[in-house]
C-alpha cells in the first residue's frame, strides 16, 4: 500500500529524521538550537518536544565540542545526528571530523564503527551575510574514512536521511538550504517504500545531445536548463551525483559514453574541486567517447562574494546553457 | 606566594593595590609549587617513603595491604622496564619513535588501578602504564610505535579507547562516551560506571580540552579529567599554558579541581578513586591534576637538554615514583630483598618478551593499506586495491620477489 505525501525538502528531512528516531533508540539529534526552536531552519522541528531533551540535544555552542561529543556517543553504541548551523561555521569541527570522525575505523580496523551523521546546510543564494552561503564539499570529500553526501529532492531527503542514519560510516549531509522550503519543489514521496538505494549517482532526466552532471542545489539548475534547452531542440542527459565520496560516476561514465559531451555544474570554486575530480576522471575512462572537452560551470576561486553579488557567482540556467552550446559546438 | 593569594585591583584601590598582581616569577613559583604535602598537593607517601595520613583519603586505601602495595611497586616497576626497553629499541632502530614515560608511572598506574573492569579510559598517546593496568599486552601496544598498526588492542575487551595522537580531541570523545553513560542510566549508584580520560598539561591549551570541560559539566557527565601535568609540552613549560595552578581552572566550570602528587601511587589511587566514586553517584565531573615530571624526552625525537637544566631533574629524581614505594616497603620491613629481585627479574623477563616479540613482529601485508576504510566498502577503493595488487603480482610474475 502507498502512502503518497507532498512534501518540502525541509519537511521530508524532519519526517525522515522522526522516523528513524522512531525506530532506533540509540538515534540522537544534537546541535546548536536544535530543540526548542527547531533549528534556524526548522528542520528539527517538534522533534524535542516528542522525543525529550536528552535525545534532542540543544548543545552549548562550540562544533569540536558537538562533534568531538558525537564521536565519544558513538563509540558508546550511539547514533548521533549533529547538525550545523549553517556551513561557515563547521571548521572548528574539521579537527575533530578529519582527526577522529574520519579515521577510527581504519584505525581500529573495523573495531569502532562511526555511526555518525553531520547534517549541512550549504550553498547560496538565500542573501545572507558572509559564512552562510558556502560550498566546502570538495574539501570533506578529500578526506578518506568519511562519506559525503548530498540532496536534491524531497524523495532523497526523506529516505536519504533515514539511511545515512543507518550507516556505520561516518557522513557529511550536505542540505541545500535555498531549497529548503521551496513549494515549488514540493513532491510526493512514497513513505512506504525506500528506494534500493539513495546514494548512487542517478540520471534524472534523460537526454542524447550532452550530459550535465550536478549535485545538491545546483540538480534545479541543471534541470531547468535541461527544459530551456528542449525549447531550443536540444536534449539533455542529467545526472544527480548524489554521493559525493566515495564519488559513483559508473552512471556518468555510461551517459558520456551516449552523449560524448559533459558539463559539470558545481556552487564551489572550480580549483581543486568536486568538478575537477569528474573532468579528471571522466577524461581517463572516456576519452574515446568524448566529442569536446569537459565543461565546467562554478563558483569563482574568490571567497563567496558579498551577497548583492552572488547572482553572478552562482552557476545559474545561463551560464549552464551556454556552456552548453559551447560543447555543441566543438 | 600561594596562587589563592592572587587578587586583582577592584576600581579605587588606589596604585598599592596594583601590587596585588603576581610577577612572571611569582607566577612561575605558584605553578611550580608543590608545598611537599602541604594544603595544595595531596600525598599519602612522601618522597621518603614515609606514610602521610589524610583524614579526606585515607579511606579510598584502607584495602591496601602489603600484598596491594608491593604489587603496585611491581606495576610499576614492570611498566617502567618495558619503557625502557621500547626507548632503547628506538635507538636501535627497531621503533620509528616511543614516547617515554619515564617518571610518570606513579600517575598512571595509581589512576589505572582505581578503575573498575565496567569503566572506560581514554589515553592520550603517553599510556603505556594505564594500558598496562587495563589489561592490554604491551605487545599489542608496541605495533603503534614500530609502524604496523594504528592500535592493536580490542577497545571494548579492555575498555580502553585506541590512543589519539591529535592533542585534546580524546577530551571531547570521552566527554561524549560518558554522556552516553549517564543517558543509559548506569550513574546513580555504587554499581555505576564512570569514564577517565588522560591529558597533559600542554593539552589544557586546547579548544579540545575546554569544550570537554563544558560538557561534561553541562550534562553532568561521569567523566574524570586526569590530567598529567608534567611540567612540559615538548619545550613548552608549563607557565607557557597557564597563569593558575591547572586544577583550579575546574571551579570556572562548575566542578571540583583537585591536585594529587603524581608521583605518589598511593594517593594517584586513592584520589582517582574518590573521584570516580563521584562520578559513580552521578556527582561528577571532576578534575584531577597530577602534580608530575617527564624525566625522560616527549618523544625519542626530542632533546630535553637544549630547553631545561640538569638541576631540575636532579631535583625531581628524589621524587621518584618508584623509590618512595620501595623505602616505604623495605622500611617497615614490608618485604625484602628477595621479593625485590624477584621482581626485577620478572621485569627484565617481561622486557625480553617485549624485545623478542617486537624483533619477530610481521609486517603487515600491502592490501592493510586498503583495509577498513570503511564498514561498507567503497567500490573505488576496492578498484584501488585490485589494481595496485594486480601491480605488484606484475613484479612476482616477473621474478622480482
Amino acid at each position: 500500500m502507498t502512502d503518497l505525501q507532498k512534501l518540502t525538502i525541509g519537511k521530508a528531512l524532519n519526517l525522515g529524521l522522526r522516523r528513524a528516531m522512531e525506530e532506533d533508540p540509540k538515534v540522537l539529534i544534537m546541535g546548536e538550537d536544535v530543540g526548542k526552536l527547531g533549528g534556524v531552519f526548522r528542520i528539527t522541528d517538534g522533534l524535542q518536544k516528542d522525543f525529550g531533551e536528552q535525545r534532542v540535544l540543544d548543545t552549548p555552542l562550540a562544533e569540536s565540542g558537538i562533534i568531538g561529543t558525537a564521536v565519544g556517543l558513538a563509540v558508546r553504541g550511539f547514533r548521533p545526528v549533529c547538525e550545523i548551523q549553517f556551513e561557515g561555521f563547521i571548521f572548528p569541527g574539521f579537527d575533530q571530523i578529519s582527526s577522529q570522525l574520519a579515521k577510527l575505523h581504519y584505525r581500529t580496523q573495523g573495531k569502532v564503527k562511526m555511526p555518525v551523521v553531520i547534517r549541512v546546510p550549504f550553498g547560496g543564494g538565500i542573501g545572507a551575510v558572509e559564512h552562510h552561503s558556502e560550498s566546502p564539499e570538495s574539501l570533506f570529500s578529500h578526506i578518506a574514512g568519511l562519506k559525503v553526501v548530498s540532496i536534491s529532492n524531497a524523495v532523497d531527503a526523506y529516505w536519504g536521511i533515514q539511511e545515512a542514519i543507518r550507516s556505520d560510516d561516518p557522513i557529511l549531509f550536505f542540505e541545500p538550504k535555498k531549497l529548503y522550503h521551496s513549494g515549488a519543489l514540493k513532491m510526493e514521496v512514497d513513505t512506504s517504500t525506500a528506494p534500493s538505494r539513495v546514494f548512487a549517482s542517478q540520471v534524472v532526466r534523460e537526454g542524447t545531445n550532452a550530459t550535465v552532471v550536478a549535485y545538491g542545489p545546483s540538480v534545479k539548475v541543471a534541470l531547468d536548463a535541461a527544459t530551456a534547452a528542449e525549447a531550443e531542440g536540444k536534449s539533455l542527459e542529467v545526472i544527480d551525483l548524489r554521493t559525493l565520496s566515495p564519488l559513483d560516476l559508473g552512471p556518468v561514465f555510461e551517459s558520456v559514453r551516449k552523449t560524448g559531451r559533459l558539463i559539470a555544474v558545481s556552487e564551489a570554486p572550480s580549483e581543486s574541486s568536486l568538478t575537477s575530480e569528474i573532468a579528471a576522471r571522466v577524461q581517463q575512462e572516456c576519452f574515446y567517447s568524448l566529442e569536446s572537452p569537459v565543461l565546467r560551470v562554478t563558483g569563482f576561486d574568490t571567497p563567496y562574494p558579498p551577497a548583492k553579488l552572488e547572482e553572478h557567482y552562482l552557476p545559474d540556467l545561463d551560464r549552464v546553457l551556454h556552456a552548453v552550446d559551447r560543447s555543441l559546438a566543438w | 606566594m600561594p596562587s589563592e593569594q592572587w587578587t586583582h585591583p577592584e576600581p579605587g584601590d588606589g596604585p598599592a593595590a596594583v601590587a596585588a598582581q603576581p610577577s612572571p616569577e611569582q607566577v612561575i613559583a605558584g605553578l611550580r609549587a608543590t608545598s611537599e604535602g602541604g594544603a595544595e598537593l595531596t600525598q599519602l607517601l612522601t618522597p621518603e617513603g614515609q606514610r602521610v595520613p589524610s583524614e579526606r583519603f585515607d579511606r579510598y586505601v584502607e584495602d591496601v595491604d602489603d600484598e596491594t602495595l608491593k604489587n603496585l611497586y611491581r606495576d610499576m616497576v614492570l611498566v617502567r622496564r618495558a619503557d625502557r626497553e621500547a626507548n632503547a629499541m628506538q635507538r636501535q632502530g627497531q621503533l620509528g619513535i616511543w614516547v617515554p614515560l619515564l617518571g610518570q608511572e606513579a600517575a598512571q598506574v595509581g589512576s589505572g588501578r582505581a578503575l573498575q573492569p565496567r569503566d572506560m579510559a581514554f589515553p592520550s598517546y603517553r599510556e603505556h602504564g594505564v594500558a598496562y593496568t587495563r589489561g592490554v599486552d604491551m605487545r599489542e601496544l608496541i605495533g603503534i610505535f614500530r609502524c604496523t598498526d594504528h592500535s592493536g588492542w580490542d577497545y571494548q575487551a579492555h575498555r580502553f579507547h585506541p590512543y589519539t595522537i591529535v592533542i585534546g580531541n580524546q577530551v571531547l570523545n570521552a566527554a561524549g562516551y560518558a554522556m552516553g553513560q549517564k543517558f543509559e542510566g548506569k550513574v546513580g549508584d555504587e554499581g555505576g560506571e564512570a569514564t577517565i580520560c588522560y591529558f597533559g598539561d600542554g593539552a589544557t591549551s586546547q579548544g579540545d580540552v575546554h569544550e570537554g570541560f563544558v560538557w561534561a559539566a553541562v550534562y553532568d557527565a561521569p567523566l574524570v579529567f586526569f590530567c598529567q601535568n608534567n611540567q612540559w609540552a615538548i619545550s613548552e613549560p608549563t607557565e607557557r599554558q597557564s597563569r593558575l595552578p591547572l586544577y583550579q581552572r575546574a571551579r570556572g566550570y562548575g566542578f571540583p579541581g583537585i591536585r594529587v602528587d603524581g608521583n605518589d601511587v598511593l594517593a594517584c589511587l586513592a584520589v582517582t578513586r574518590w573521584a570516580l566514586e563521584e562520578c559513580r553517584h552521578g556527582n561528577g565531573p571532576v578534575l584531577i591534576e597530577a602534580f608530575t615530571y617527564r624525566m625522560d624526552a616527549h618523544t625519542t625525537t626530542d632533546d630535553p637538554t637544549r630547553y631545561r637544566l640538569s638541576d631540575e631533574l636532579e631535583e625531581w629524581k628524589l621524587k621518584d615514583p618508584i623509590e618512595r614505594v620501595r623505602a616505604f616497603l623495605a622500611r617497615g620491613g614490608h618485604a625484602d630483598q628477595a621479593f625485590f629481585d624477584s621482581v626485577q627479574a620478572e621485569a627484565d623477563k617481561f622486557a625480553a618478551e617485549l624485545r623478542d616479540y617486537t624483533f619477530n613482529m610481521p609486517e603487515p601485508p600491502p592490501d592493510r593499506v586498503f583495509s577498513q576504510v570503511y564498514a561498507e566498502p567503497s567500490p573505488v577503493l576496492e578498484a584501488q586495491r585490485e589494481e595496485y595488487l594486480s601491480y605488484l603480482d606484475g613484479f612476482a610474475a616477473a621474478g622480482e620477489h
